[in-house]
């Protein structure tokens, strides 16, 4: 059973980004870049499945400058097998990238795919659902536990109002949340042995995806700061504050 | 211009999410139906019918609905998209399952998580988890949408008087099933719509101090929030987490608790009106967005503050 992983380069989640002067976006220019966090998740889920033998062989995939192959390198660090990186410069959509996915799934034939819920970046929370609208296969967004077996996924979800647990057909699309697993550390032999793994690199034209350009970025801004306000010395100076200055008691 | 909102109901109830997406939708301008399916709708299309600003809801009853699968929903929505400028969702999980299927069905890009409507076709919405607001223009024929909704106040849920009638759409199957939910019981005002919010984070230590969180908020009327930490530590269930990978919230009163005040859980509850942080570290970030401090150990303030409200 094979495992499609599309996996994000993004800002590191400790750094905090700036917008630019001119507001045009934010400032990335000598940021510290890692993997996406949900999507290391992801990694680690599909080298799990395939630790107990579920799983036989994990592709990860990432789209994007020649950049991505450190995060795809990573991956394989993990445990991924193989990559199929998408080179391009463009700013991609999720849409783009649910159908780039969805292409090189043609060739593929994955019988599952592990992705984040969102990356920390766009915080568009959209891929994941898209692809498997493309794919016509259900899909698991928000995961806290899954399971595998005779060729359906159990997954429980988080929502709302507390979890919600859904068994579906594979082939399916599975959307990690944050408590699905903690990713192991990679280790200096694997990161070793990762550099070795194949690595295919594909444009977006030899796809055949033309990219969507339908949601234009007209500029960035700070959000509104909140100003410190003061300390207090006593739980009677706070309930006073609360009742007499902010009136919210 | 037309707009469609795909509604979440409960126990024929529309949820806030919802009532949020209306207002969103009035700023769009053009005329909003509800779009209401579940196993029975009856409560839940006339509680639709009676919201402010609705024109008309079209419903679809069937024992399949009875969990919202975005499977079953999203082609009913790509079905009657033809007619519209513009598909919202609430920002809910509901939402975030369902709109983006709606979308890629529709071969449109979606706009996630609007907090402002500049014109109908141009939004802001918050990226790296708050720490900048982007302003985005669409030019897809129909824009799929999901609205924060701690950036626009509910819809009144009466007032309205909108027709109802059946969805002229075609229901399709889908290889998913419900197992079990395991909702967490409350008889505590609900996160996205509490006026007062007291949220734990690490510092209240265990699962057994959590309670005189729950004290505090029982006493104030208010609902309980979390810290990521604290939920991945085990002191409360994952649907309590506020942060940018949990729920929004934005209310009068927001009281953080033992909480050092990451990034990642201030992109959650900065938008409440007075923040009041106790934490026994004084150099602890929370104090940087917090109108009122209070450094000390929670476990004597905490008991102390109930004592005397």
């Amino acid at each position: 059973m094979k495992a499609i992983v599309a996996v994000k380069r993004v800002i590191d989640y400790n750094v905090k980004v700036r917008v630019k002067a001119d507001k045009s976006d934010v400032d990335l220019a000598n940021t510290k870049m890692s993997i996406n966090p949900f999507c290391e998740i992801a990694v680690e889920e599909a080298v799990r499945l395939k630790e107990a033998g579920t799983l036989s062989e994990i592709v990860v995939v990432s789209i994007g400058p020649k950049a991505v192959q450190e995060q795809m390198r990573y991956a394989m660090a993990l445990g991924a097998d193989r990559g199929i990186q998408v080179e391009t410069e463009a700013s991609v959509s999720s849409l783009d990238v649910a159908r780039l996915l969805a292409k090189i799934n043609v060739q593929e034939q994955a019988d599952l795919f592990i992705l984040g819920k969102q990356a920390i970046d766009s915080d568009n929370n959209q891929t994941g659902q898209m692809l498997a609208a493309l794919l016509d296969v259900p899909q698991a967004t928000f995961a806290s536990e899954v399971k595998i077996a005779a060729g359906k996924a159990e997954v429980t979800r988080e929502v709302d109002g507390g979890l919600v647990t859904l068994e579906m057909d594979l082939p399916a699309v599975i959307t990690t949340d944050l408590r699905l697993n903690e990713p192991r550390f990679a280790a200096l032999p694997k990161i070793m042995q990762a550099k070795r793994k194949p690595l295919e690199v594909k444009t977006v034209e030899e796809l055949g995806v033309e990219l969507s350009g339908s949601v234009e970025l007209l500029g960035v801004e700070p959000p509104a700061e909140r100003q410190a306000g003061i300390k207090v010395g006593s739980v009677d100076e706070l309930l006073d504050k609360l009742r007499n200055e902010a009136q919210v008691l | 211009m037309k707009t469609l909102i795909i509604a979440e109901h409960e126990q024929g109830v529309i949820k806030n999410a919802t009532l949020s997406a209306v207002t969103a939708a009035r700023a769009i301008g053009a005329p909003i139906d509800l779009l209401v399916v579940g196993a029975d709708v009856t409560a839940a299309s006339q509680a639709a019918a009676q919201v402010d600003g609705v024109s008309a809801v079209y419903t679809l009853a069937d024992a399949a609905l009875a969990y919202p699968f975005a499977e079953l929903i999203a082609p009913i929505a790509h079905q009657l998209a033809q007619g519209y400028s513009h598909i919202l969702v609430g920002a809910s999980t509901f939402g975030k399952d369902l709109a983006p299927r709606v979308a890629a069905l529709c071969g449109v890009n979606q706009i996630s998580d609007i907090v402002a409507v500049v014109d109908a076709d141009t939004f802001k919405r918050p990226i790296y988890a708050g720490n900048a607001i982007a302003t985005v223009k669409s030019s897809d024929p129909v824009k799929v949408i999901t609205v924060r909704g701690t950036a626009f106040a509910a819809a009144a849920a009466t007032g309205g008087a909108a027709s109802v009638s059946p969805a002229d759409v075609q229901l399709g199957s889908a290889k998913v099933r419900f197992v079990r939910a395991d909702v967490t019981e409350s008889d505590r005002p609900e996160l996205d719509s509490a006026e007062i919010v007291v949220s734990g984070g690490r510092g209240v230590g265990s699962k057994e101090d959590f309670v005189k969180v729950f004290e505090l908020a029982d006493k104030l009327g208010a609902a309980v929030g979390a810290s990521r930490a604290a939920v991945d530590s085990g002191f409360v269930p994952n649907d309590m987490q506020v942060g940018q990978t949990g729920k929004m919230v934005a209310p009068k009163l927001y009281i953080a608790v033992g909480i050092s005040g990451a990034i990642q859980h201030i992109a959650g509850m900065k938008e409440s009106s007075v923040i009041v942080a106790i934490n026994k570290d004084e150099e602890a970030p929370i104090f940087n967005v917090a109108d009122y401090g209070l450094v000390g150990d929670l476990h004597t303030i905490l008991p102390e503050l109930v004592s005397k409200l």
